[in-house]
């Protein structure tokens, strides 16, 4: 008797179960994709504003995005979904996640971007005034392109970290691809089974680019 | 706004939450020493050993950089488990995060390798120091110093990625946290107290870095 349920609940792994880790891995890719772009042009404007405002960037917007890299993401992630409901204003998980995680971005890509600017010599940017190009043509025809060459590998190093990251907004609820994984063990019984199709999942989203962006680097620096 | 703030039961569990800080601490710096001489060996075999020992070296560098953290962990925990191996919390995040820690470091410790020119080695056997010498006395020295700055970096990752012990059920810093919120229904005050301890301690290791690094590399 005991066999018979034990066979109507746990039913083994199947083929259409990669389907369903698919379908969570591209929610996976969803709020990445999200994240990373709303984060990366938040963190341009932030690095900017690190770099050009030293001082007091450094003492508010730097201290504020400093804490968002000396604290746990899944403390962030937390924190934040259990504050929205204080201020009378809660949110779904995916909105939530998608949030604490854009900041997250924000945080690191700004750094990454004032390494950037940074990287691009003062002679460079004072010849390129006395040629007399604006602040901003400086900006767009001088430093955007010699400081993205130097900082890319970093900016992609980040927007994978955040990729692979986001497989901690599962502690929401948030269905993705290692939440769906967590959910298929419980059903299949097969731990081992699933979480190498889980990895492979996650293998197959970040290695491509992360060899891309190597190659890259090792092009640029010849 | 009708939520009122109480912190009084977090402060009453303060000394719980700081001592749950030290296991996390304890937990990381094991991973990290761990990690280090797994991630030297991996670099040391993926430059020089016959090609089946450095393609498992190669992999294990590469799905530890390409999987999250977590799915690491999660393997230890469940995935070993299908084979009967059930490991305790504790071995369940040291040795995910050695693992990770390992990967990491590797790609590291190689780029240092190759920021060292031949001519170091070259000169070092022409002194009539063998293979290891040259190496264990000329070579790592300065590979530890080009990479000292990312190795403070990876210790700090350590110690964040550590928080993640709470989904394995490991009474690190946030696992410990966890299990007083669910009690008392304070999850806010709570996190946000566990959130300061961690920005506490990942600015100490940075100091620490910097002090260590100010004794070391003076000349």
């Amino acid at each position: 008797m005991e066999q018979s349920t034990a066979v109507v609940f746990f039913t083994g792994f199947q083929l259409r179960d990669i389907w369903y880790l698919a379908e969570a891995a591209g929610r996976t890719l969803l709020i990445s994709i999200i994240s990373i772009t709303v984060g990366s042009i938040l963190g341009c404007v932030f690095g900017w504003m690190l770099y050009s405002s030293k001082w007091l960037g450094a003492m508010t917007l730097g201290l504020v995005l400093d804490a968002f890299r000396s604290v746990p993401l899944i403390i962030q992630l937390i924190l934040f979904f259990n504050f929205f409901p204080i201020i009378g204003v809660p949110l779904d998980p995916f909105t939530a996640g998608t949030f604490v995680l854009t900041i997250y971005t924000a945080a690191l890509v700004a750094n990454v971007v004032r390494g950037g600017i940074e990287a691009v010599g003062i002679p460079m940017r004072r010849s390129s005034r006395s040629l007399g190009m604006s602040y901003w043509q400086d900006m767009r025809y001088v430093v955007w392109p010699i400081g993205l060459r130097a900082v890319f590998p970093a900016w992609v190093g980040v927007a994978l970290g955040v990729m692979k990251d986001s497989s901690l907004v599962s502690v929401l609820g948030y269905v993705e691809l290692l939440r769906a994984s967590q959910i298929l063990i419980t059903r299949t019984q097969e731990p081992f089974i699933v979480l190498a199709v889980a990895g492979a999942f996650y293998f197959a989203l970040s290695y491509p680019l992360s060899k891309f962006s190597a190659r890259l680097e090792g092009k640029w620096q010849s | 706004m009708e939520y009122t703030f109480q912190w009084r039961p977090v402060m009453r569990q303060l000394p719980d939450l700081l001592e749950a800080g030290f296991m996390t601490l304890q937990v990381s710096i094991l991973a990290m020493i761990l990690g280090t001489v797994i991630g030297l060996a991996l670099a040391l075999v993926r430059m020089n050993a016959p090609w089946q020992v450095r393609w498992l070296a190669t992999t294990w560098i590469e799905v530890a950089r390409n999987t999250p953290a977590l799915f690491q962990l999660f393997f230890f925990g469940f995935g070993l488990g299908a084979f009967g191996i059930n490991l305790s919390p504790f071995v369940i995040v040291l040795s995910g995060l050695t693992f990770n820690t390992a990967g990491y470091l590797a790609e590291n410790f190689r780029g240092g390798f190759q920021a060292i020119p031949d001519t170091q080695l070259k000169a070092a056997r022409s002194l009539g120091m063998s293979a290891s010498q040259s190496y264990i006395r000329i070579i790592i020295p300065q590979v530890f110093r080009i990479i000292y700055h990312p190795m403070t970096n990876q210790m700090v990752w350590v110690v964040l990625m550590s928080s993640l012990g709470m989904l394995v059920g490991f009474r690190e810093l946030t696992g410990e946290t966890q299990f007083f919120a669910s009690r008392t229904f304070r999850i806010f005050e709570y996190f946000m107290v566990t959130a300061i301890i961690y920005y506490f301690i990942v600015k100490i290791i940075l100091g620490l870095s910097k002090l260590i690094a100010w004794r070391l590399f003076r000349y």
